[in-house]
C-alpha cells in the first residue's frame, strides 16, 4: 500500500471505508457514461435502425463509408470548423476583453455580473428559438432595426441563405458563450498577485507590456485549458443551431453534432449517428495531442 | 489596453455589452406581451395594448402546467441524488489516499471529455431494456449519471479547502466518519454545495435530446420537449411561442441571479463543462 495520508498510515478499513463512500458515485458513472460510450463503438460498425431492430448485425465500416461518401460531409466539416473557430475567436476576446474591464471593483459590479453573466443559465434551445425571431427576415427586430438606422437598403435573408445563416447562428453562439470566459478569465485574474502587477508598474511598463508581458504569461495554462475545454463544448453544442435552424436551409447550417441530432431522430439511422459521435471523439481526440504539443512547445522554445 | 478609452469609455464598452446580453431576452418579453394581432408589429416598447393572453394561452390550452411540474421534479431529484452522490464520493476523493486514486481521478476527469451527445443511443437501448422508456424516473437515472462525474470534482475541491483537523476533531467527539461528512464537513461547505445543485439543476433543466429520444407521452414531457413540440409545424405562432420561452427561462435566470456569487467562484474553482 503506497499512499499514506498526512498523519495516519492507510490500513485496509480504511480503504474499504473509501470504497464505500465512492461505490455509489462511480456505478452511476460506470453505467451511464463508460457503457454508453462502449456500446457507441459497437453501434458504429452496426448497422441499426431504431424502427427495425431485428435486422441488427455488423456491417464492418459501412457506417464510416457512408458518411464520408455523404454529398454533405464536406460540408458539414467545413461548417463544424466555421462555427468552432469563428465563435471562439469573439468569444474568448470579447470575455478577455470583459474581464480585463470588470477586474477593478466598480459600483453595481455586483448587478452588473449577475446580468450578463444570465446567457449562461439559459437553455441553448430555447435561446436559438428567441435568436430565430429576431433574425427573422420579414418580421425580425435585426433587419428593421437595420433598415431604420440605414445601415442597409433591402432586408438580409439571414436564415433562408446558407452563409447568412452561418453567420446567425455564429452570433447566436458568440452572446452565448462569452460568459463562460468571462467567468474563468476573471477568476484567473483575481489570482495574479498585486506584487507582480506593482512590481510591473514601478519597472515603467505601460498596460499593454504588463498584460503580454505578465498578465497572459502568468494566467497562459489556464487559458490553454479553458480553450480546449471551449473548443471541445462548442463542437458538441447543437442546441442553438437545432432552435434556429434545425440544420437548414436544406441542410446549409449543419455541424457535426447537429447533423448528428438529425440521423438520430430522423433518420432513425443509429449506426450513422453512432460513426458520426465516435468520428467526432477522434477528431478531438487527435486535436487534443496537437493542441496540446503545439502549446507545449511554443512554452519551450520561450515564445 | 484601454488607457485610450478612459474611464467613460470603459463603461461605454460594458453598457454595449449589457445592452446586447439582455436585449434578446427583453425583445422575447415583448414579444409575448403583444396582442395577437400586433405579434409582428415592430415596436420597441411596451404600449398600453400590453396583455397576458398568450400566457393564459399556455396553461389553459396547452397544459404547460404538466411539463413545468416534470421538469421541475426531474431537475430537482436528480440534483438531490447528485449532491448526495458526489460528496460521498467527493469526501473520499478529497479524504483518503488509496491505491488506484490516480486511475479513479482519471476516470471522473476522463468522462468530461466524453461528447454527452454520443451516449444518446446506447441509453435509449439501455432504458429500453430496464423498462424505463417514456419514464421520469429513467430520465432522472439518465441526469444523474451524466451529472455525477462533474459535481463530485466540484465537490471535492470545496472539501479540499476544508482542513482535515475539522473532521478529525469530530472523530474525536465520537462521531464516525459518516456523521462527521454530514455534520461537521457538509455544513462548512454548504455555499460549494448550493453552487454544485444550481450547476446540475441548470443543466437538467436544460437539457433537450436525451429527454426528446426517452419521453414520448404527452403526460410525461419535459418542459423543454414540449417547447419542441410546440414549434413542430412550418409555421410558428411567435405570440405563445415567445411567452412559452419566457416561462422556461425565468426559473434559471432567477436561481442564477440569487445565487450568482456563489456560481462564480464555484463554477471557476473546477474544471468546467457547460
Amino acid at each position: 500500500m503506497q499512499g499514506t495520508t498526512r498523519k495516519r498510515p492507510a490500513s485496509t478499513s480504511r480503504m474499504l471505508k473509501a470504497l464505500a463512500f465512492l461505490t455509489p458515485a462511480a456505478l452511476m458513472i460506470l453505467i451511464f457514461v463508460f457503457y454508453p460510450v462502449i456500446r457507441t463503438v459497437q453501434l458504429g460498425f452496426q448497422s441499426f435502425n431504431l424502427f427495425d431492430q431485428l435486422n441488427v448485425g455488423y456491417n464492418g465500416l459501412e457506417n464510416f463509408r457512408n458518411l464520408i461518401n455523404d454529398p454533405n460531409f464536406d460540408r458539414v466539416l467545413k461548417n463544424t470548423f466555421i462555427w468552432v473557430f469563428v465563435s471562439l475567436f469573439f468569444q474568448f476576446t470579447i470575455g478577455f476583453g470583459l474581464a480585463l474591464l470588470m477586474k477593478k471593483k466598480f459600483k453595481f459590479i455586483g448587478i452588473y455580473q449577475g446580468l450578463i453573466f444570465i446567457p449562461w443559465a439559459l437553455s441553448g434551445f430555447l435561446m436559438g428559438l428567441v435568436w430565430k425571431w429576431i433574425f427573422d427576415e420579414s418580421f425580425g427586430v435585426l433587419n428593421d432595426a437595420l433598415l431604420k438606422l440605414g445601415l442597409i437598403d433591402t432586408r438580409i435573408p439571414w436564415l433562408s441563405n446558407g452563409n447568412w445563416g452561418m453567420a446567425a447562428v455564429i452570433i447566436a453562439n458568440v452572446w452565448y458563450g462569452v460568459t463562460f470566459f468571462v467567468i474563468m478569465i476573471l477568476a484567473a485574474l483575481q489570482g495574479v498577485p498585486t506584487e507582480m502587477l506593482e512590481a510591473a508598474e514601478l519597472d515603467g511598463a505601460n498596460r499593454f507590456q504588463t498584460l503580454f508581458k505578465v498578465i497572459i504569461p502568468y494566467i497562459r495554462a489556464t487559458l490553454i485549458l479553458i480553450v480546449l475545454l471551449r473548443i471541445m463544448w462548442i463542437t458538441n453544442f447543437p442546441d442553438l443551431i437545432f432552435g434556429m435552424t434545425q440544420g437548414g436551409p436544406a441542410g446549409r447550417t449543419h455541424i457535426i453534432s447537429s447533423w448528428l441530432i438529425e440521423k438520430l431522430t430522423l433518420d432513425a439511422d443509429w449506426g450513422a449517428a453512432s460513426a458520426l459521435g465516435l468520428m467526432t471523439m477522434m477528431i478531438l481526440f487527435v486535436f487534443t495531442i496537437f493542441y496540446l504539443m503545439a502549446t507545449r512547445l511554443e512554452k519551450e522554445s520561450g515564445v | 489596453m484601454f488607457t485610450a478609452l478612459g474611464k467613460s469609455g470603459k463603461f461605454l464598452v460594458l453598457t454595449i455589452w449589457l445592452f446586447f446580453t439582455v436585449f434578446p431576452i427583453y425583445w422575447m418579453g415583448l414579444t409575448s406581451i403583444k396582442p395577437k394581432r400586433e405579434v409582428n408589429d415592430l415596436y420597441y416598447i411596451p404600449n398600453s395594448s400590453a396583455t397576458l393572453d398568450n400566457y393564459r394561452t399556455l396553461f389553459r390550452d396547452y397544459a404547460f402546467g404538466i411539463f413545468l411540474r416534470n421538469s421541475l421534479i426531474v431537475s430537482l431529484v436528480a440534483s438531490f441524488i447528485v449532491i448526495g452522490l458526489g460528496i460521498l464520493g467527493a469526501y473520499a476523493l478529497a479524504r483518503y489516499e488509496f491505491t488506484g486514486k490516480a486511475q479513479v481521478m482519471l476516470a471522473f476527469l476522463a468522462t468530461q471529455m466524453i461528447p454527452g451527445l454520443i451516449s444518446l443511443a446506447p441509453l435509449y437501448l439501455l432504458m429500453q431494456k430496464l423498462g424505463l422508456l417514456n419514464s421520469l424516473i429513467g430520465l432522472t437515472l439518465c441526469y444523474v449519471g451524466g451529472m455525477v462525474p462533474f459535481s463530485t470534482m466540484m465537490l471535492r475541491g470545496f472539501i479540499q479547502r476544508i482542513p482535515p483537523e475539522l473532521d478529525e476533531a469530530a472523530l474525536i467527539d465520537g462521531c464516525n466518519r459518516f456523521t462527521a461528512l454530514f455534520r461537521v464537513v457538509a455544513p462548512v461547505a454548504l455555499p460549494g454545495i448550493a453552487a454544485t445543485f444550481i450547476f446540475s439543476f441548470v443543466q437538467c433543466w436544460n437539457e433537450l435530446f436525451l429527454a426528446m429520444i426517452l419521453i414520448d407521452s404527452e403526460g410525461n414531457k419535459t418542459f423543454p420537449v414540449a417547447m419542441r413540440s410546440f414549434i413542430g409545424g412550418y409555421w410558428i405562432e411567435w405570440g405563445g411561442l415567445s411567452a412559452a420561452v419566457m416561462v422556461g427561462i425565468i426559473p434559471t435566470v432567477i436561481i442564477f441571479g440569487l445565487m450568482s456569487k456563489f456560481m462564480i467562484s464555484g463554477l471557476s474553482a473546477g474544471i468546467v463543462k457547460g
